[in-house]
């Protein structure tokens, strides 16, 4: 036989809402059958009627009273459960509290309006979209997710340029930002050198070394390992290195990459030379066209490489860049006319990473062959001793002849700046090259009608017989720049080159490096986000799924609706 | 055509409008197109065979409150014999909770958007227990709708007239600072509504005991405003109705069967879907076994930018959703992701007097796949027994899905 109890409270009043919770906690109570919790107006004392619930005692209560009435097994069993309301009441939720996860970039980004940075770790054909999402709200983007179309990713880093936001990927797997790590980083202590890295990998052994050798690190940022292909055009590099040039805590810059573009290298090369900061350049596999060009160290190894940046960083004037005095040549040609086949391919190896292509009649690569050596094009510099000039005639060394005339009709040519040659000097050679060379520079330097420079480098001894000192003098006093040594001859013709104005794109913020604490919104790979925060850095998981839920036809109308 | 600033000017629009209850008045006075044999209903289209169980009781309830039938059976035989037309509120600028049945001579609030002029109606809110929203037609319900015809609109009506009106915008722009979220609670819009009333019905009510049966109904119906509220959100969401390229919802609505919505820029088309039954706390004797499948047009307040979408504001009724504070604050957020705007009027002090979040837009309900919430009264699926509990709904994702489709078709996407 089942008991009801009931029990008035008078002037208690409770919402509808705790009062229907409280009802569900008594229903589960051992022995109770039912329950009904309601402030006692006349509908909700119909109610109970209803439900059979009223007692006598209840139909004394009013609209300001709380009615609780418990129908249980037995007597005891509705008594312990009336016995419990007030336990019941009181209940804190203590778990179930949760911290709203936001699933879209765009309320992330609200929630955490200070974040600089997203980073991307969604499945690669998701990834670009998220990108694409990040860089619309004016965020930097850390793209760790492989597996994006090269497209994609020339696409994001052309958007992220004209807006003056960085793209670090994809498939970027480290980097360091303001002393935290984003993806996977080492720990590394700050320090005065900066890493732009186009290898994670690399990025990581460098970064690692100057720990290792009691420096560090004042950003270390990646730019995936495509960046410098021909296609992408090391847009993010170019970025990366023009942020650390200006970032007042880099004084040391290191360049890492596997073999880049040979017209990408260039570009980039010509762009750290006028950096205004040392850079040591690794590009695994690629030539290093010299030890050392103007602000420029070309290691063989990653390790050599961070060495070398330790020992730059302790100098106490650092090595800037090519200060000449006179502004440099932007638009106009190099024409090199050598009689030294060595000299030539010497100097083809080093001009060719700051300025390509370098045609030539003895090219580097197939891709530089000069199609008539009759006629130069572009940069070009020939090598006049191959048999295709000397077929009837005697060795330039010996006879100027050749030389003198290409020297006029190269300087002939409008769209040529500089022109460069070498006199090789010594037994067997012509007796005085001088002679027949100085009057022909200082003719055309006269006639030219435009700016135009001479460059000369001297081989030979003080004890060769055609008075090297008089040679150089000589040719000084026609206007020409003389050097006694090829290294610094071809290190001043590539200062003279100056960068190749890049686009007029905004420049990435210095500030958003030096943000701290860093804040970033992660997308995709947990253990990111836990490991931001571990650092103290400020991060917001977004609680991403694919858009539409995975359905493609829908998810690319969306696409096309967010384009239009 | 740019899909934002289509949206911008679909909720700049909505949020501009501002809703003056100006008056009351019958049904075929001032409702477009209404007409003897014509009941409107909440929710997408619908006929009779599909209605739900307190859908089916209101229309019969209607037909005896009419006096075109005399009898259930009578009433029945009427709407089989296809004596009457049914059409959604929704198409005849009105709304109604539940089911939302209005026949041409019931009283309706009349709200007008003073800024771009258009006007919604809604019925008068008839409070708890039997009601004919829930499908009720017993006599007593019926006389309790008489009553609320002759005495209690007229009265209102009265009071209203000659006085510039009531600006509901205002009205539930303080109520959302008084812990009300405009669809679950409404205690202190209602408390705020009869405040602003009372002098007027004072002043044109002149028998006492009439006064006293007038203030004391408007009192104690603690859901009392609700209905001019959803008539105020209508004209708001009305005034961001066709707008030519835009992807934000106008309207979102059940019949009790179907969920239907609207889209701003695919004018006249609804999308549809079976409705589901919201989950929720459940009155004394009742369970989620009697629930209805979802009903009615109160969802408007959600498609306005108030009720679920604002709970962060109303602590009060946060086990609807969880049971914390939390838990509310979190729900709001939510609605952040899918919505286009913040609303200039309506804000959450909790959210350091951020805008409510406004303006669904279908886009981005698909792409996160993230339902709007909508909090809700739960009707009993049979006809008459009426609310049984509140809680939580959200529309099927498939209708979105729809619009998103018909977009592109539209659009040439």
């Amino acid at each position: 036989m089942t008991h009801i109890h009931s029990e008035i409270r008078r002037g208690a009043y409770y919402d509808s809402v705790v009062l229907m919770q409280l009802q569900r906690g008594l229903l589960g109570l051992p022995g109770v059958v039912d329950a009904g919790v309601v402030m006692a107006t006349q509908a909700n004392r119909d109610l109970l009627a209803q439900s059979g619930l009223l007692t006598a005692d209840a139909q004394a209560a009013g609209a300001d009273d709380l009615l609780l009435v418990v129908k249980a097994d037995d007597e005891a069993a509705a008594r312990a459960a009336l016995g419990q309301v007030d336990a019941l009441l009181a209940r804190k939720r203590a778990s179930g509290e949760t911290e709203f996860r936001p699933r879209s970039l765009e309320a992330a980004v609200k929630q955490l309006p200070e974040a600089g940075w997203v980073l991307v770790s969604v499945p690669g054909r998701f990834a670009a979209g998220v990108a694409r999402d990040a860089l619309g709200l004016g965020r930097h983007v850390f793209l760790y997710s492989d597996n994006v179309a090269l497209e994609d990713e020339v696409a994001l880093k052309q958007t992220a340029r004209a807006k003056g936001l960085l793209v670090m990927g994809p498939d970027c797997g480290t980097a360091i930002v303001n002393g935290v790590g984003l993806g996977f980083a080492n720990r590394v202590r700050r320090g005065p050198v900066g890493l732009v890295a186009a290898s994670g990998t690399g990025l990581q052994t460098v970064a690692s070394r100057l720990h290792a050798l009691g420096s560090g690190v004042s950003h270390a940022l990646g730019t995936g390992g495509r960046d410098l292909k021909a296609e992408v055009g090391a847009i993010s590099a170019l970025q990366a290195l023009d942020l650390l040039a200006r970032d007042p805590e880099t004084r040391v810059i290191v360049l890492i990459s596997k073999p880049p573009a040979p017209e990408v290298a260039t570009r980039l090369l010509a762009a750290a030379r006028a950096c205004g900061k040392p850079v040591v350049v690794d590009f695994i596999g690629y030539p290093p066209p010299a030890r050392q060009l103007g602000n420029l160290r070309f290691a063989a190894s990653l390790s050599e490489a961070a060495e070398i940046a330790v020992g730059l960083s302790g100098e106490k004037r650092l090595e800037t860049g090519d200060l000449t005095s006179q502004s440099p040549i932007s638009t106009r040609y190099l024409r090199g006319l050598f009689s030294g086949g060595t000299l030539a391919y010497e100097a083809m190896l080093t001009l060719q990473s700051v300025l390509y292509p370098l045609y030539s009649n003895a090219p580097i690569s197939k891709a530089q062959a000069l199609p008539d050596p009759v006629h130069s094009q572009a940069h070009t510099l020939l090598d006049l001793g191959g048999d295709e000039f000397t077929v009837g005639r005697l060795h330039p060394m010996m006879d100027n002849d050749l030389r003198l005339r290409r020297l006029r009709q190269e300087a002939a040519d409008p769209q040529v700046g500089l022109i460069l040659l070498d006199i090789v000097l010594g037994e067997g050679a012509h007796a005085d090259p001088a002679s027949e060379l100085a009057p022909a520079i200082e003719q055309v330097l006269r006639e030219a009608g435009r700016r135009l420079e001479i460059v000369v480098m001297v081989v030979g001894t003080d004890e060769d017989p055609q008075d090297m000192a008089a040679q150089m003098a000589r040719c000084r006093a026609a206007g020409a720049v003389v050097f006694d040594n090829p290294a610094q001859a071809l290190a001043y013709v590539a200062g003279r080159f100056a960068a190749a104005a890049e686009t007029s794109a905004p420049a990435v913020e210095v500030t958003g490096l030096a943000q701290a604490p860093l804040a970033a919104i992660n997308v995709g790979v947990e253990s990111f986000h836990t490991s931001l925060v571990g650092q103290g850095a400020q991060s917001v998981q977004v609680d991403w799924r694919p858009p539409a839920a995975g359905n493609e036809k829908l998810a690319a109308i969306l696409a096309k609706m967010k384009k239009k | 055509m740019d899909i934002e600033n289509a949206n911008a000017t679909a909720v700049s629009r909505m949020m501009e409008a501002r809703p003056i209850l100006t008056g009351v008045a019958a049904a075929r006075d001032v409702i477009p197109g209404m007409r003897p044999n014509l009941l409107l209903h909440a929710g997408p289209p619908i006929e009779w065979a599909r209605m739900s169980g307190p859908l089916r009781g209101a229309v019969i309830g209607a037909l005896l409150f009419e006096g075109l039938a005399k009898t259930d059976t009578e009433a029945v035989a009427l709407v089989e014999r296809g004596a009457i037309q049914f059409e959604p509120c929704h198409e005849h600028n009105a709304v109604g909770p539940m089911a939302g049945v209005t026949s041409a001579s019931m009283q309706v609030y009349v709200v007008e958007n003073a800024t771009h002029g258009n006007r919604a109606f809604s019925n008068l809110n008839e409070g708890y227990g039997k009601v004919l929203r829930y499908g009720a037609y017993s006599d007593d319900v019926l006389k309790k709708l008489r009553w609320m015809n002759d005495v209690l609109g007229p009265a209102i009506g009265a009071a209203l007239a000659g006085t510039p009106g009531l600006d509901l915008r205002a009205l539930i722009a303080e109520a959302l600072h008084m812990a009300d979220e405009g669809h679950n609670r409404n205690k202190a819009t209602t408390l705020l509504f009869l405040k602003q009333l009372a002098p007027g019905l004072a002043r044109v009510v002149k028998d006492a005991a009439a006064l006293t049966e007038i203030l004391q109904f408007l009192g104690d119906n603690a859901i009392g405003a609700l209905n001019p509220v959803m008539a105020a959100c209508k004209a708001m969401t009305d005034a961001g109705y066709g707008i030519e390229g835009s992807t934000i919802v106008s309207t979102m609505a059940r019949n009790g069967t179907d969920f239907g919505i609207r889209v701003s820029g695919l004018p006249g088309q609804w999308f549809t879907a079976p409705a589901e039954v919201p989950v929720g706390l459940f009155f004394s004797g009742f369970s989620q076994a009697d629930a209805n499948p979802d009903i009615g047009d109160s969802a408007i307040t959600e498609t306005a930018g108030i009720g679920g979408f604002a709970m962060a504001g109303a602590p009060a009724i946060v086990t609807f959703v969880g049971g914390t504070p939390k838990d509310a604050l979190n729900a709001t957020l939510e609605m952040y992701e899918i919505t286009a705007a913040e609303h200039k009027h309506f804000t959450l002090p909790v959210l350091d007097f951020r805008g409510t979040p406004t303006g669904i837009d279908i886009r981005k309900v698909v792409e996160l796949g993230i339902a709007p919430r909508i909090n809700t009264g739960i009707a009993h699926k049979n006809a008459g027994v009426g609310q049984v509990g509140a809680g939580l709904v959200r529309p099927p994702l498939a209708i979105f899905e729809q619009a998103v489709l018909a977009y592109a078709e539209k659009y040439e996407l």
